[in-house]
């Protein structure tokens, strides 16, 4: 599997030590270390996904993270040596789709990196409809009334693994496996916050969801259509 | 002032005495009343007083609670007290005084009266009377004389007196030449009471009572004084002639005295009421200020302030109570300080650590993949690197977990989760640990739902810590897991039957870096910091974690969790010593018993029925496990992860007999011993 990977770290120790395993996965990583040069990096670089350290000289990484979500869709995992609850969140909601605590295996790290590059090798038609909104799988579009809405590859991930079986209550375990790929129970909170911003962004109103609905004490459901 | 009702009547010295009696016995009446709701009586009558006292309780309580109310009722009540008291004693000395003086002038004029009667009577010419009372006889003449004599000594009372005459033998009154006579309109017979007529009819003096006077044209009777005495007439027959004093004057005098005191009274008891309660204000005002400030100081406002006004006491308090508001900020804010340090310190150091861990990692990774290419020294030093940087990981990950706790930086995100879920998952990962060591890991009791508000991340490391423990020193023995439901709390407990527990030991288990031999080479893999962050994760929950155990007997762990977050725990729903332990030990008793009479190891125990548990898979094992003989090499420091506790074989047969007798007392206490789960949720 080909994938193009930037590397915002300001460990070069750690930085070379990433680019070794990543080339011995067969990615393509580049570099760079100062997070007031990663935009400009990424533009240049056109990344398949970026590892973002969240400390950062310069601009920190949360701040990064927020700018290149803010400009393109492309997967983001976040390095961080604090698992604890705020920088995780804050992380998270910055726009990160997945984060990985400092020890990490190189495995692990792998594992990671292809679970978020995976889905683009599934290209098969298929037309979801979840409450008002149509979704074209192949064509990776949300359409509300003909108005296209932009969603990231995760959120758009999410919500068809919602809208295709809307008879079923997802569990924030169930989808972890399925929309994350982990096989292992991991941080719900990851599920909770892409809900969150997945919500603010096809819900007319946030406060009240429509489309993706909480089954109190299980997990989530689509709407009904 | 409706007692003032009680006040005598003047001239009724009776009626005073006849009255406190009756208030007196009412007192009684009522005292008993009370005494009887006091003592436990019937049914009945307790209901009758439960129904009676609750639309009080409010008022009670309010009494209880507020000390201004108790003043001025108190204040109340006394003075009433003493302002009755004193307007006894002033009613009580004005009426004497007016007495005194009346009678003193009442019998000046009476005796005058008696004089003129007798004197009239000794000389019979008198002037013109004479002349018409002639012709009528002697009878007649006597009749006239009396009321003339009446006639002519009322003359001068003009009101203030009445004179009656009466015959001295009552029988003949009917007779009308012989009948009473009387001024005034004064009913004659029924006026003079028959204890004074009796008085005047056998002595020679003037007697004198107090009486009411009674009127024939229907006027309301009137208080009175009569003095009487014994004459005779000019025909020299025995009369009586009462002089009557009516009191109407002195009554309304009293009467006078009365109302102002009353008055007065009324006005300085509401005075003194009012009195009460501004001073008590005064005083009261701040307690209650100075209370309301605690208050919200305790809810962490912590810049409350009690305002200060001059020097006196109260300021004083206000002063104090400023000061230790301040140090308490000062101090607190040091804390906060010095809390929020450490936490950075830790987050820094964790960031700090951690990166070239990393590195570190991915590059031992690296190396311990390519292994196969290298010599067999080269080879096995990357096997021994990438295994103590999997150790040195979960180390530093204990450790920052333990300071986080430390640091009060762990958050509890409690949601109610099933625990057998949580077992569930827990028993899978210990599956591959089991197998190695042949263990089977069974679980009772998850019939039903065992439900918990609960942190499913924290509870299912400290159960994976407790199986993980409990399979690698159950010796290959199974592991039960039993789960049970019962009041507000839910519990895991996590059975053993490996070496066990020595004496003491269950305590001792949650210590950080604790092990059961210090001079024991450190080849386990556990970072002796498991069980620490288990308590730690279990006292988050407001829960407990326990330990059990007894040399040879195993040992269990017991994980009690409260039902809902914020519901303290009372107790738990799975015993700490598990049943089966004492079926043995009873068992080890009655073999002891039988050898040495010592019957001092269960005396504390409570008995259980012994069989009931009997289906739990109770490996087979001799009651006195069998000792190796002398400190072999220890078999159970075994690698793997999350073993705080590392339990030692007991070394020496011959200890064992000794050891036994205390033990037995030290884990007799632990069911119930509440000391001992308060050391263990201590710490």
């Amino acid at each position: 599997m080909k994938g193009r990977v930037l590397v915002v770290d300001d460990d070069t120790a750690l930085a070379e030590m990433l680019g070794i395993v990543l080339r011995g996965e067969g990615f393509e990583p580049s570099f760079v270390a100062d997070g007031d040069k990663a935009l400009a990096a990424f533009r240049e670089a056109k990344p398949d996904l970026v590892l973002l350290d969240l400390m950062l000289p310069g601009r920190d990484g949360i701040e990064v993270c927020r700018l290149i979500r803010a400009e393109s869709g492309v997967p983001i995992v976040m390095l961080t040596a604090k698992s604890d609850t705020v920088d995780v969140v804050v992380g998270l909601e910055s726009g990160a789709d997945d984060y990985i605590v400092k020890p990490f295996k190189p495995k692990e790290l792998v594992a990671r990196i292809r679970a978020r590059l995976r889905r683009s090798e599934e290209p098969a038609p298929e037309q979801l409809a979840i409450g008002d909104l149509v979704i074209d799988v192949a064509g990776h579009s949300v359409k509300r009334d003909g108005q296209s809405i932009a969603l990231t590859p995760l959120e758009f991930d999410l919500l068809v693994a919602l809208a295709r079986k809307p008879w079923q209550v997802f569990t924030r375990e169930v989808l972890l496996e399925q929309v994350w790929g982990y096989r292992h129970a991991a941080d719900t909170r990851l599920v909770n916050v892409h809900v969150q911003r997945l919500r603010s962004k096809v819900e007319k109103d946030p406060e009240r969801p429509e489309i993706v609905v909480t089954v109190r004490g299980v997990g989530y459901k689509a709407g009904p259509s | 002032m409706s007692r003032g009702g009680a006040a005598p009547k003047p001239g009724k010295p009776g009626v005073r005495g006849g009255r406190a009696a009756g208030v007196g016995r009412k007192t009684t009446a009522w005292g008993g009343r009370i005494l009887q709701e006091g003592t436990p009586g019937s049914p009945v009558l307790r209901l009758f007083v439960r129904w009676v006292r609750r639309p009080l309780l409010p008022a009670v309580r309010l009494w209880r609670r507020n000390i201004q109310l108790r003043v001025v009722a108190s204040t109340l009540l006394m003075s009433l007290g003493v302002v009755l008291l004193l307007g006894f004693v002033v009613i009580g000395q004005v009426r004497n005084g007016l007495l005194v003086t009346k009678e003193k002038a009442s019998e000046s004029q009476s005796a005058g009266g008696f004089a003129v009667a007798k004197d009239k009577a000794s000389a019979p010419a008198a002037p013109g009377g004479q002349d018409d009372g002639s012709s009528d006889g002697r009878a007649g003449s006597s009749v006239t004389w009396r009321s003339e004599l009446v006639t002519q000594l009322a003359s001068g009372g003009q009101g203030a007196f009445y004179v009656v005459a009466l015959s001295a033998d009552s029988e003949d009154s009917g007779s009308s030449n012989r009948g009473p006579r009387a001024s005034g309109g004064v009913d004659p017979v029924a006026s003079v009471p028959q204890s004074l007529r009796d008085n005047v009819d056998q002595g020679t003096g003037a007697y004198k009572t107090y009486a009411s006077i009674k009127y024939l044209d229907g006027q309301e009777p009137k208080p009175g004084l009569v003095i009487g005495t014994k004459l005779k007439d000019v025909d020299g027959q025995a009369y009586q002639l009462y002089y009557l004093f009516p009191l109407a004057q002195e009554e309304k005098t009293l009467s006078l005295v009365k109302g102002t005191l009353a008055t007065a009274g009324l006005f300085l008891v509401v005075l003194l009421g009012a009195i009460a309660w501004l001073v008590v204000r005064q005083v009261v005002t701040p307690v209650r200020m100075a209370a309301q400030i605690a208050e919200r100081l305790s809810a962490a406002k912590l810049q409350e302030r009690m305002k200060v006004t001059g020097e006196d006491d109260i300021a004083r308090l206000g002063e104090a109570f400023n000061k230790m508001a301040q140090n308490l900020q000062i101090k607190i804010q040091q804390l906060e300080e010095l809390s929020r340090m450490q936490r950075r310190f830790v987050s820094d150091v964790s960031h700090e650590l951690r990166t070239p861990l990393t590195t570190v990692r991915m590059a031992a990774d690296v190396i311990h993949e390519a292994r196969v290419d290298f010599d067999p020294v080269t080879a096995r030093s990357a096997e021994l690197l990438a295994g103590q940087l999997d150790r040195f990981e979960s180390l530093l990950a204990d450790l920052l977990e333990i300071s986080r706790f430390d640091a009060g930086a762990a958050a509890l995100e409690a949601e109610p989760i099933d625990l057998r879920d949580v077992v569930r998952r827990v028993i899978e990962g210990a599956e591959p640990l089991a197998e190695r060591k042949g263990t089977r890991i069974r679980v009772v009791g998850d019939d039903q739902p065992v439900v918990a508000e609960a942190d499913a991340r924290r509870v299912e490391r400290v159960l994976r810590n407790l199986v993980v423990n409990a399979v690698e020193h159950g010796e290959g023995r199974d592991v039960v897991v039993r789960m049970g439901v019962a009041g507000g709390a839910v519990a895991v407990a996590v059975r053993d039957y490996g070496v066990g527990l020595k004496p003491g030991e269950a305590t001792r288990v949650f210590n950080r870096f604790w092990r059961a031999d210090p001079a024991r080479a450190r080849t386990t893999g556990g970072t002796g910091l498991g069980l620490s962050i288990a308590v730690e994760d279990a006292r988050l929950h407001g829960g407990w974690l326990q330990a059990w155990g007894e040399p040879g007997g195993g040992s269990q762990f017991r994980l009690t969790l409260p039902r809902t977050a914020d519901e303290p725990l009372r107790g738990s729903p799975i015993p700490l010593e598990p049943e089966d332990s004492r079926a043995a030990r009873e068992r080890a008793r009655q073999g002891a018993a039988a050898e040495q009479g010592n019957g001092l190891r269960l005396a504390s125990v409570p008995v259980q029925p012994a069989a009931t548990r009997s289906s739990l898979p109770v490996p087979p094992r001799p009651p006195v496990p069998p000792r190796t003989s002398g400190p072999a090499a220890d078999p159970t420091a075994l690698p793997g992860g999350g073993g705080a506790r590392v339990v030692p074989r007991v070394s020496d047969a011959r200890v064992e007999g000794e050891s036994v007798p205390s033990q037995a007392a030290d884990t007799a206490a632990a069911p119930a011993a509440a000391d001992q789960e308060e050391s263990a949720r201590g710490r």
